[in-house]
């Protein structure tokens, strides 16, 4: 967390793969990923890794379960598998009978759960998310945020979050701050 | 947290023995903090005597929860009165905060590590209170983010401070 402008999406988006930093080194499960090819990221990021952003970034072409199903098709999940799974979501964070309606059609709440389910659908091991409630009012914020942590726990998913929020900080376990681009602190462990 | 006022409030809903009364203001109002039978039956004696309440029967036996307790029109009216005029805004414009970042620049202390220092245990605090919410009830989790608010207008403070302990310094020490 830090305030606006410290650098906290620009080191969340090194540590996905999606930008190379400039210096130092970024390790995933043994892996230099600042020294990888841009393809060899680019299946980390698809195979690995789930994303949630503040404005949901749904396909507005596409239905709500088909933007769900997308990171498994992308993986080469068959289709009516990929949207069965996909619609397994929508019961689980209450958006049921939604499933059919377009990015448009959904309210900000909705839509946001929508990515979420998006970024966990394909059992990532680490889920980014930047500024994921940022759009949102508190109680909807709180609301998923609330299934954020009970899904990604669930699946075992390890959550970077980047929010400038401290009540949204507050649902993880341990905290990062960035300020002027540095980070403070980085080894406080929750107790 | 008025104790008599809760506790008169509490009566209003129907005429209750300091047992029951004790109860609910622990399972509503006392958190980890159940009001002692002593302090139920002091404050009730209090109000008795100022007529805001009366004891309305004395059931045969012995012991203090004998007594059934109902509130007068002078304790409703007092209810009533507390319940619509606002609490008084507490600014909290001389916080220990505040008074130990000024110290600390004056004492040519590092106040930023103090502040950071602050913020963790703001924040941790936070994520205890967080985890209340999550696993209790609607009541707990209004409680919860209450403590959550006002920890996070601190941390506010906090950032806001951290940012201009410079100007800050050259204030305080000229």
């Amino acid at each position: 967390m830090g305030p606006s402008g410290s650098g906290k999406s620009t080191l969340l988006h090194c540590l996905a793969g999606i930008l190379v930093p400039d210096s130092g080194e970024i390790l995933f499960d043994g892996a230099r990923v600042d020294a990888m090819a841009e393809t060899e990221r680019s299946s980390l990021r698809r195979d690995r890794f789930g994303f949630v952003f503040q404005f949901g970034q749904l396909v507005p072409e596409l239905t709500a379960v088909e933007n769900v199903a997308l990171p498994l098709l992308l993986s080469g999940v068959r289709r009516t598998r990929a949207l069965s799974k996909a619609g397994a979501w929508f019961e689980r964070l209450g958006l049921d009978g939604l499933e059919q309606r377009r990015s448009g059609e959904l309210s900000g709440g909705q839509a946001q759960r929508v990515a979420l389910a998006r970024g966990l659908v394909a059992e990532p091991q680490v889920l980014f998310a930047d500024e994921p409630t940022g759009a949102l009012d508190s109680l909807t914020g709180e609301q998923v945020m609330d299934l954020l942590v009970s899904a990604a726990r669930e699946q075992g998913t390890t959550v970077i979050l980047v929010t400038h929020e401290p009540r949204i900080a507050a649902y993880a376990d341990r905290e990062v701050m960035v300020r002027d681009g540095r980070v403070n602190a980085p080894d406080r462990i929750a107790s | 947290m008025s104790v008599p006022l809760t506790l008169l409030g509490l009566l209003e809903r129907e005429p209750s023995h300091g047992y029951d009364l004790k109860r609910d203001y622990d399972a509503f109002f006392g958190r980890g903090k159940p009001l002692p039978f002593g302090q139920v039956y002091s404050t009730l004696s209090r109000l008795a005597r100022d007529g805001k309440v009366v004891i309305s029967d004395v059931a045969p036996g012995s012991g203090p929860d004998r007594k059934r307790y109902i509130i007068t029109d002078v304790g409703a009216t007092e209810v009533e009165q507390w319940l619509t005029q606002p609490v008084e805004p507490e600014p909290h414009l001389q916080t220990v905060l505040f008074a130990k970042v000024v110290l600390a620049l004056m004492l040519d202390r590092p106040a930023g590590e103090y502040l950071d220092t602050q913020r963790s245990a703001h924040l941790r605090r936070m994520r205890e209170l967080t985890e209340v919410k999550r696993a209790g009830s609607l009541v707990d989790a209004l409680l919860a983010d209450h403590g959550l608010y006002h920890l996070e207008a601190d941390l506010r403070w906090i950032e806001m401070t951290g940012a201009r302990l410079d100007a800050l310094r050259k204030e305080v020490r000229p």
